[in-house]
């Protein structure tokens, strides 16, 4: 581990990039070929399930590749454009009135370009309040302007929320990137992948292991397969992969087992929140409308992250005293 | 490339940008034939909609129906409609797949619109005659019907357009993004001695049958 530390950033970060892209290969590959000899409707509902996560895992390594090679700049854009996206497919799966057109001109078009020019100058206590504080305060006041008392409170909440998930979840991706916590400047690209791995790693090991557990779900209504054990088995294996990760980040062992502990199991909550919004909503997945709106489902492999980002910038922000 | 030609691409990408602009192809292939899309009208969108979801190809040989009064008014509006989308000017009173004209008036509305389709044209036309609010589209006007007696040869695709009311309501300025669709379903042909009445039922309902295609 410590010919590791001794190399130069940005081999680094592409013997990460190998080491990830590698792995994700070969769980496709061991995927495919399983898939070749699966039978049964159930395992070809879980197959089909279980390629569905790893595309997501996919999708957000090369986006995250993308990002490393764009630099900051490229980067802030490239989120910007992921919030952008996601917000769309928020709003499109809510009910949202006439009432709510200014705020949501608002949202798309003041506060998300707002949030990424913060971010991008690297105002971090103003990033860390802009949204929960100033914008959370004026779209009840637009709102209220429009004159529609119908539903009120329901219809900022979901503003908010689609706010909140998609602009300051995802914000904290690049907010990470310009970090530069002391002695590691121009490497927040490691701590974006840090996350992203051990979201990722929590994900798919919560998966697995409630596939074997076959325990009582805690929120039968919600997630048929989300219970406490499963959780914290995912959230214990995201830990693991994070200490195994620490040289490329600036913790120590310890520290990284907690952080990844932390952010990975913060990731999986943030799932089956989601989860919830989506029984509301009354879609199965978000892209399941698919066919009518042409929502992809981005939201779906956004929604961890957005959860796990913050938590994790917080923390890597009280643990430096940045 | 012209500017009104580089202008309506940036437009539809901008109207992508915003609504996804999908189109779904539901029993009329997107084809070169001369056609007459008919659809639901909920706002000043739809028109940019269908445009942005037709393949580049078909876009500058279809055209819209503008109300000579407003879209000329200014140099810009003569601008938009005529560079861009080249579209087929009618005169305000009598609106767009109206009702007959009464005996006598000097112009028949649907002149301009008959003049377009002998040139070659495909027209988009919302026969609902004004932008309903309403969840249902309101009955058809009889234009439809007088254009598909005049042109058997054309097709008449129903289209369905999904969302759009929420990008932009009435008295709005701003489009919000919100993913859309557009439907397009099998063409409708007027059939021999069908009566006017019978027949716009029909186109309508062909027009909300595309609602719960998925």
């Amino acid at each position: 581990m410590g010919d590791l530390r001794s190399l130069s950033v940005s081999q680094q970060t592409g013997l990460l990039f190998v080491a990830l892209f590698g792995l994700l290969m070969l769980v496709s590959v061991a995927t495919f070929v399983r898939g070749l000899r699966e039978d049964g409707r159930q395992r070809l509902a879980e197959q089909a399930a279980f390629t569905r996560e790893l595309r997501a895992v996919w999708v957000g390594a090369v986006l995250f590749w993308t990002a490393w090679v764009s630099g900051a700049l490229g980067s802030t854009l490239l989120f910007g454009a992921v919030s952008f996206l996601a917000l769309r497919e928020f709003v499109t799966l809510t009910h949202t009135r006439r009432g709510d057109h200014r705020s949501l001109l608002l949202a798309f078009f003041v506060v998300l370009p707002l949030q990424y020019v913060i971010v991008a100058t690297r105002r971090f206590d103003l990033f860390t309040v802009f949204i929960p504080v100033y914008v959370f305060l004026t779209i009840p006041v637009i709102s209220a302007l429009a004159n529609d008392p119908q539903q009120f409170l329901e219809r900022n909440a979901k503003i908010q929320w689609g706010i909140m998930v998609c602009v300051y979840g995802t914000s904290h991706a690049p907010a990470l990137l310009l970090l530069n916590p002391p002695d590691y400047e121009g490497r927040g690209a490691f701590l974006v992948l840090y996350v992203v791995i051990v979201v990722a790693v929590a994900q798919i090991t919560q998966k697995l292991a409630g596939r074997r557990l076959r325990r009582r779900p805690v929120a039968r209504a919600i997630s048929r397969s989300f219970s406490w054990r499963g959780w914290f088995i995912g959230a214990a294996a995201a830990g693991l992969a994070g200490a195994l990760l620490f040289w490329a980040t600036p913790f120590k062992p310890v520290p990284a087992l907690l952080m990844g502990f932390v952010a990975g199991g913060s990731g999986t909550l943030g799932e089956f929140v989601m989860k919830a919004l989506k029984r509301d909503a009354g879609v199965r997945s978000w892209g399941g409308k698919s066919s009518v709106t042409g929502a992809v489902g981005l939201l779906d492999r956004v929604a961890p992250l957005c959860f796990a980002a913050p938590v994790f910038f917080h923390a890597v922000r009280w643990y430096f005293g940045i | 490339m012209k500017l009104p030609e580089f202008a309506g691409l940036v437009l539809a990408a901008l109207a992508r940008l915003i609504t996804g602009a999908q189109g779904r192809w539901h029993g009329s292939p997107p084809k070169a034939e001369q056609r007459i899309y008919f659809a639901n009208h909920q706002s000043h969108f739809d028109w940019v909609l269908i445009w942005a979801t037709l393949p580049r190809d078909l876009r500058s040989r279809t055209r819209p129906i503008a109300a000579r009064d407003y879209w000329t008014a200014t140099p810009l509006k003569r601008w938009i409609t005529q560079e861009i989308f080249n579209a087929v000017y009618v005169s305000r009173h009598r609106q767009p797949g109206g009702d007959a004209p009464p005996a006598g008036e000097d112009e028949d509305p649907l002149e301009p619109l008959m003049q377009a389709l002998r040139g070659g044209d495909s027209l988009v036309i919302f026969p609902e005659g004004t932008r309903g609010h309403a969840e249902e589209p309101a009955a058809f006007k009889a234009g439809l019907y007088h254009l598909a007696q005049a042109f058997p040869d054309v097709q008449l695709i129903p289209a369905w357009i999904d969302n759009v009311q929420r990008v932009m309501p009435k008295g709005e300025v701003l489009p919000v993004p919100i993913l859309c669709s557009v439907t397009f379903g099998a063409p409708v042909a007027l059939r021999p001695g069908e009566d006017r009445q019978a027949f716009l039922v029909r186109a309508r309902e062909a027009v909300l049958a595309l609602r719960s295609v998925r």
